[in-house]
């Protein structure tokens, strides 16, 4: 297996972004990696979207936004793992370079949701739950996640507070972040005062609808050397990935995710890192819950430390160890097929020295945790400035 | 010559509904309304009130401010509504036949969302001002549809405004200055044919619709104008919720003490048509003379209209001539339960 590095970044600012169509939001982003990383041709594009079908009735993506793009005619698949897709995007154009099919692979994450209004978005985000067991029934995410805060709240005890002050830290972070949807100061008395939406989750515990969209560049190590210029080489060196039932009722366990945790492990095991080497982490915090869990299932804290951390400020910048630098999904937003991408761009951000204010000094190993649904599927990648 | 205003007057319903009562039946959470979009209670129409006559019954109290102008000098009546209560069939006739104006003139029913009774005042003026016609009567008015639990449950109100426009020197009570309007093809809310209720495209009326035409509108009459505004006593902007004026307002310079005479949603809820041209009779009310008034309006679809009104002398002679604004609105209110409500909504389906 070959190495394979990240050679160009590109975001466009997350937001409602309602003058621009999907096509176009997507290559802003694809001309932003592209310039960054000083390419104009490459051998594959992957385009990780969850439902452009249902959000803009729009399907066949690969090629209508390689098109736009002006190099039809290149290989180009769209993949799709619900909220994960970004990150299966990654881990496509990682396997490609790895495997020697290809050198030079351009991958995207692009989600245009406000061209629908709630109820029709929340429709096409509920399709990453399980139907038979979980939609039909009524159940939208919000919902689903707090099933999972009580779970985890009955288990070990974790707080109101705590999940409220995963929204404030995120948002404090949003605020140095200037592709960022929310540039906002939150308290944990705006937190707990914003609307009820599923008990114990409250509006502010919610990651938004965001249009957006985010890509990489990728390349073998012997390209990324060849074509540095100087400036740092960042390298992905380890990708997990891993899967669990959809519907939480199949599930043994609710106060963990396990598809987080088998997908860190095997990451941790590619890249023969250990979580206390990590530097900067980005997780998925579709909700405040998700992210308290998702860092006790990378094994950044003890299962039910997640909360306690938060609380004493070790996942803030300048902590132990930094998480969603970026103001993850709850400041940055939440493009959903987007996220993946922009999480992998954050972590090559801070591990380049170039994420400005946000900057954690001298990060050196960075994660990104990708998720989808509620747990349903997870993929995890392990970045290293070399 | 000079062209202006040479009556005006509103007519609000007394009935009211407030926030919580709404909120209650949907189980929404009635503070963050509160908060959010600054509503405490909307006015409804009652059993006999609709746009056809509480146009007529503004348009009563506007003859009455006009100094005795004969109605068949008026040459065109203009209603503007999205709530006619005929589709096919005017309300201007009616209006027109109940104060004794007809048979000679023009009538023609206007619609455009939220802008309607500012269209009309935009052609009454116009007319007198070409000197087709000696006096045209604008009117807006709605009776305005919410669906129920829908956000806009909380804020579709109804009342009417009528201005009286003519070019008699001594009859002016507030002179036009400019006029200016702002329009793009914008679908942030609609109501296709047949439909019951209306539908919106949630926070896309705000930023690209609502700020963005008032902002392009007011911007564009002051620069037309030379002015800034600081110059004007007063600044009614379109009021859909009483959020949304007030930040406009606001953002473009304005102080709260310029804003707060015509701004009447927080307690009467968005009247459509009738929102902006019943807060400009709440100004004429209490205006002085030599005063400026900035008008803005807006109609999802989207546009607004901007006007510039100088009050002239003649403004303190006729205030207490007709009803005033604010004792409609603040006075005799009846108080109705959600039942009594969706009755007098026609939101319970009959036998039939």
């Amino acid at each position: 297996m070959r190495d394979v590095c990240v050679v160009g970044v590109g975001l466009v600012d997350f937001g409602e972004l309602w003058e621009k169509p999907l096509r176009r939001i997507w290559t802003e982003a694809a001309l932003a990696a592209l310039e960054d990383a000083g390419v104009d041709t490459v051998d594959l594009v992957t385009i990780g979207c969850m439902s452009s079908g249902l959000f803009t009735g729009q399907e066949h993506l690969a090629s209508l936004c390689v098109d736009e793009l002006g190099i039809a005619g290149v290989p180009a698949a769209r993949v799709e793992s619900a909220c994960a897709s970004g990150g299966l995007a990654v881990r496509t154009g990682f396997a490609e370079i790895a495997s020697g099919l290809s050198e030079v692979v351009l991958v995207t994450g692009v989600e245009k949701m406000t061209d629908v209004d709630g109820a029709e978005a929340t429709f096409a985000l509920g399709t990453a739950a399980d139907q038979e067991w979980e939609g039909f029934h009524g159940i939208t995410f919000p919902g689903l996640y707090a099933m999972l805060a009580r779970a985890h709240m009955a288990r070990y005890g974790t707080t109101r507070e705590q999940l409220a002050k995963v929204a404030v830290k995120n948002h404090a972070n949003g605020l140095l972040n200037p592709h960022a949807q929310y540039h906002l100061k939150v308290t944990v008395e705006t937190v707990l005062g914003s609307t009820l939406v599923a008990d114990p989750l409250r509006l502010l515990d919610c990651s938004p609808i965001t249009d957006g969209a985010a890509a990489l560049v990728l390349a073998s190590d012997d390209w990324a050397k060849a074509h540095a210029k100087g400036r740092p080489v960042v390298k992905i060196t380890g990708s997990g990935m891993a899967t669990d039932s959809i519907s939480l009722a199949q599930r043994d366990d609710l106060s963990e995710l396990k598809a987080v945790r088998l997908a860190g492990e095997r990451a941790y095991q590619m890249a023969g890192r250990a979580p206390k080497d990590l530097h900067v982490v980005e997780v998925h915090d579709c909700f405040t819950i998700a992210e308290i869990m998702a860092t006790e299932a990378l094994g950044l804290f003890e299962p039910g430390g997640g909360g306690p951390a938060v609380e004493r400020g070790l996942t803030a910048i300048g902590g132990r160890v930094p998480v969603n630098t970026s103001g993850g999904l709850k400041a940055k937003g939440h493009p959903v097929g987007a996220t993946g991408v922009a999480q992998v761009a954050e972590i090559v951000s801070q591990l380049r020295g170039e994420a400005g204010q946000r900057q954690v000094q001298g990060a050196r190993f960075g994660l990104a945790q990708n998720m989808g649904g509620s747990g349903g599927s997870s993929i995890v990648h392990i970045l290293e400035v070399v | 010559m000079r062209v202006g205003i040479v009556g005006y007057g509103a007519f609000i319903p007394r009935r009211r509904i407030q926030l919580e009562e709404i909120a209650k039946v949907w189980g929404a959470d009635a503070p963050a309304y509160r908060k959010g979009l600054q509503l405490n209670e909307k006015s409804v129409p009652g059993p006999d009130e609709d746009t056809v006559t509480m146009s007529v019954e503004a348009a009563r109290h506007a003859l009455a401010r006009s100094g005795g102008i004969d109605p068949k000098d008026i040459g065109a009546v203009y209603v503007g509504s999205e709530s006619h209560p005929y589709a096919v069939k005017p309300s201007g006739t009616i209006v027109a036949e109940a104060i004794g104006a007809t048979p000679e003139l023009h009538v023609a029913d206007l619609e455009f969302a939220c802008k309607a009774g500012t269209e009309g005042m935009f052609l009454s003026q116009a007319l007198v001002k070409a000197g087709e016609v000696k006096y045209a009567l604008g009117i807006g008015a709605d009776t305005s549809q919410g669906a129920p639990g829908d956000a806009l449950e909380y804020s579709a109100a109804a009342g009417a405004a009528a201005f009286l426009f003519g070019a008699d020197e001594e009859k002016l009570i507030a002179e036009v200055l400019h006029t200016y309007s702002w329009t793009t093809d914008t679908p942030d809310f609609w109501r296709r044919e047949y439909m019951h209720y209306p539908r919106h495209g949630s926070r896309f009326t705000g930023e690209p619709a609502y700020f963005r035409h008032t902002k392009s509108s007011a911007t564009g009459i002051m620069e037309k104008a030379g002015m800034k505004p600081s110059d004007f006593a007063f600044a009614i902007f379109h009021q859909p919720n009483g959020k949304f004026p007030m930040r406009v307002g606001l953002d473009l310079g304005f102080t709260k003490a310029q804003l707060e005479t015509g701004w009447l949603s927080p307690w009467l809820g968005n009247t459509y048509s009738g929102a902006s041209p019943i807060g400009l009779t709440a100004v004429l009310d209490v205006a002085k003379p030599g005063e400026l008034v900035l008008l803005t309006s807006f109609g999802s679809g989207a546009g607004s209209d901007s006007f510039v009104f100088r009050v002239s002398d003649r403004v303190s002679e006729v205030q207490g001539l007709a009803p005033k604004t604010r004792p409609q609105l603040d006075e005799n209110k009846i108080y109705l339960s959600y039942g009594q409500y969706a009755k007098l909504r026609g939101k319970i389906r009959m036998a039939e």
